[in-house]
């Protein structure tokens, strides 16, 4: 595996070199957060930062994205036809982006991108971009990536994982697409390979210590699925919630989305927008009955849609990188980790008193 | 803060003890710095769980609506006007209720604190008058004068209204408080700016609803954004369903709402959005001398009629 070494000086060049052929995404701080959001011409990416507030995956999964225009006006041909809109599927860069959220676009991908269903939009969207990784050095106290099938210095999803050594980044080319964007950024100076890989190894354990939050997940596959679903606990774990999305739209690996139809005078789209479990109109039928219709219901679904239905169907972990978003911007702090240990636990001894 | 959390959980159990109500809401510990849970205590064992500080930002009368059982409720001021407003509005019955009124000290302000910190929070305790914030290399003692939610600096109704155990001393009103600074300019602004200023506020939200669902007011069964038999709002990120949204909701909260700051706390993206009830608020102050949620037996000024109501803006 080839390491380059990119002196910093030489950083804003290769941006600049990069913006003539990739869009490029990256966090920069607005008032009080910091979220991905394309660069702007002589734009920096600002690295400084713990992690976003929001996951980047609308850049390749947009919040709202429209699929399909129709004309309505009768005396048009076409009226009535759905036709494919020209979206552009331009080639773009993600800089910057936490190795927990570049895994969770191949958690995403299980569900667009199957044998038997292809999501053309998300699988074009995908297939554009390319994730330049930035190994995280001081994660959050409410990170449990390494318990989740994730870690600081994870690769798994990513095209290059930069690691920050001081005056220069090394950066670890991963994949063909990340090869082609080193190159086209001008980034030539090979690192000296032992040395760097002892390094970032140095680098990836001492970040592996900082991770201070942990869950169990072991006994998950094997606790019976009726069970869990009956559990008692649901009440007290979902009595808080208030059924916002907060939880799944700041989410990296929620997938749901919701197909609308908007009309302006003559014309319109068909489009999608993200939609949440936590919402009661995701399940609502035509009749009116919704079969999620407590917010008990609701918020059980989230937990064991992440947590054991996933697990169950794909058999590689937790539909979870770890990220702590939801944890963090929960309104009313419902924990994804004390709920994962109430249901790892449940059956045991220890299942009676952690309530 | 310690004496509040010993009175509270000594007069839960007493009242889950009497069999006077089978749940006492209030708050749980939270799981990370400056934040706690809404939580309910049902056993004695349940009530070593209840805690009082300056995290119990969120307004419990939203766990209230519709609930069948007898409730004992932690409320602090504002949540107490939220709770008259609820029987006003027949969400729940005042018989129900056993109202555990707090004198409230004012909730801190998570968003403003973390911003004036130089990493993540990893710890914060607090004493009376000060705020100790530990983190990675730092560690500051903030004056909770300065940090406090900005509905909570300008409250002048600090102490529970309507209650039937109070579990300390009343505290002191603030006084002299110009409530509507910003508000007032806002209102100086010309209709453009006051369109730019608007599209800016709501420019980031994701549509999450937070702000509707951290809200006590918002119960309707079926909220305007969600009806789709006639669809009043899109969907989408388009900016004018987001403020649609944003403007309906606020008018739904007139002469409702308290100020309770819930909805702005529980926004992930920091957005403002009681700048536009609090100008409903100042508008139902100055034309009814309206106060939400003071009184169980006055009519809301927007459901009852009086010959003396202005009525300058019919034309
Ligand atoms: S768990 Fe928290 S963020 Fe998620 S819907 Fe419930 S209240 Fe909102
Ligand atoms: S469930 Fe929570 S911690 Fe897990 S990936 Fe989603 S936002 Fe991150
Ligand atoms: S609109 Fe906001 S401030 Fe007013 S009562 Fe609702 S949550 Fe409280
Ligand atoms: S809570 Fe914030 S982001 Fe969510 S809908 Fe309300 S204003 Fe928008």
């Amino acid at each position: 595996m080839k390491v380059i070494q990119i002196d910093k000086e030489k950083w804003a060049d290769g941006l600049d070199r990069l913006a003539g052929s990739y869009r490029l995404f990256a966090p920069v701080k607005e008032e009080e957060f910091y979220n991905f959001k394309e660069l702007a011409k002589d734009e920096a990416p600002d690295l400084n930062y713990l992690n976003t507030r929001l996951s980047p995956k609308a850049i390749i999964y947009p919040q709202s994205e429209i699929m399909f225009e129709y004309s309505l006006d009768e005396s048009a041909e076409d009226h009535h036809i759905m036709k494919e809109v020209d979206n552009s599927y331009s080639p773009q860069a993600v800089i910057g982006v936490r190795p927990c959220d570049a895994k969770a676009f191949l958690l995403v991908r299980l569900n667009f991108d199957t044998p038997e269903y292809k999501d053309p939009y998300w699988i074009r969207a995908y297939e554009s971009t390319t994730l330049v990784g930035l190994a995280c050095d001081s994660p959050c106290s409410s990170c449990f990536c390494t318990t989740a099938g994730c870690g600081p210095y994870h690769e798994e999803g990513l095209d290059i994982l930069l690691v920050d050594a001081d005056n220069h980044f090394l950066a670890k080319v991963l994949t063909e697409k990340g090869e082609k964007l080193i190159k086209a950024a001008g980034w030539d100076t090979a690192a000296d390979e032992a040395e760097a890989g002892k390094k970032i190894e140095t680098g990836k354990q001492a970040a592996e210590t900082k991770i201070s939050a942990f869950v169990n997940t072991d006994r998950l596959p094997e606790i019976d699925t009726v069970e869990l679903y009956k559990a008692p606990f649901w009440e007290d774990v979902s009595f808080s919630c208030i059924n916002c999305g907060t939880c799944t739209f700041v989410c990296p690996t929620c997938w749901c989305f919701d197909i609308q139809d908007e009309n302006h005078g003559k014309s319109g789209v068909r489009m999608r927008n993200w939609d949440s479990c936590m919402f009661p109109l995701f399940t609502v039928h035509g009749t009116g009955h919704n079969p999620r219709g407590t917010q008990l219901h609701r918020v059980r679904q989230r937990f064991m849609h992440k947590l054991k239905y996933y697990v169950d169907k794909y058999d590689v972990g937790i539909q979870c990188v770890g990220c702590g978003r939801c944890v963090r911007s929960c309104p009313v702090n419902i924990d994804i980790r004390r709920v994962c240990e109430l249901m790892n636990n449940y059956g045991t001894e220890k299942d009676s008193c952690a309530a | 803060m310690t004496s509040y959390i010993q009175k509270i959980q000594e007069v839960s159990a007493r009242l889950l003890k009497e069999c006077k109500v089978d749940m006492v809401i209030g708050f749980r510990k939270g799981t990370i710095p400056l934040m706690n849970e809404p939580y309910f205590a049902r056993t004695a064992e349940d009530v070593q769980n209840l805690v009082w500080d300056s995290n119990c930002g969120i307004n419990l009368a939203n766990y209230l609506t519709d609930r069948k059982e007898n409730i004992g409720i932690i409320a602090k001021g504002c949540d107490a006007r939220n709770i008259v407003t609820h029987i006003v509005e027949n969400k729940i019955k005042r018989e129900q209720l056993v109202i555990i009124g707090v004198p409230c000290k004012g909730m801190i302000n998570k968003r403003k604190i973390t911003a004036m910190s130089e990493g993540e929070i990893t710890e914060v305790t607090e004493d009376e008058n000060n705020v100790t914030v530990k983190g990675d290399g730092f560690e500051k003692v903030l004056n909770k004068k300065d940090v406090l939610q900005q509905n909570c600096a300008l409250c002048i109704h600090r102490n529970p209204i309507e209650y039937d155990e109070l579990i300390a001393e009343t505290v002191e009103e603030q006084k002299d408080i110009d409530r509507y600074a910003d508000i007032r300019e806002i209102e100086a602004l010309s209709p453009a700016e006051k369109d730019k200023y608007f599209e800016d506020l709501f420019s980031t939200c994701i549509r999450c609803y937070a702000c509707r669902n951290a809200c006590p007011l918002c119960y309707c069964p079926t909220c305007f954004t969600d009806e789709a038999k006639p669809q009043w709002v899109g969907k989408s990120q388009d900016q004018t369903d987001i403020e649609t949204f944003h403007f309906l909701r606020a008018f739904h909260c007139a002469g409702r709402c308290t100020d309770c700051g819930a909805c702005e706390r529980a926004c992930p993206v920091g957005i403002n959005m009681r700048l536009l009830t609090r100008k409903l608020e100042k508008d139902c102050f100055d034309l009814f001398e309206w106060e939400a949620g003071m009184s169980l037996d006055v009519r809301p000024p927007l459901d009852t009629y009086k010959p003396g109501d202005p009525d300058d803006f019919i034309k």
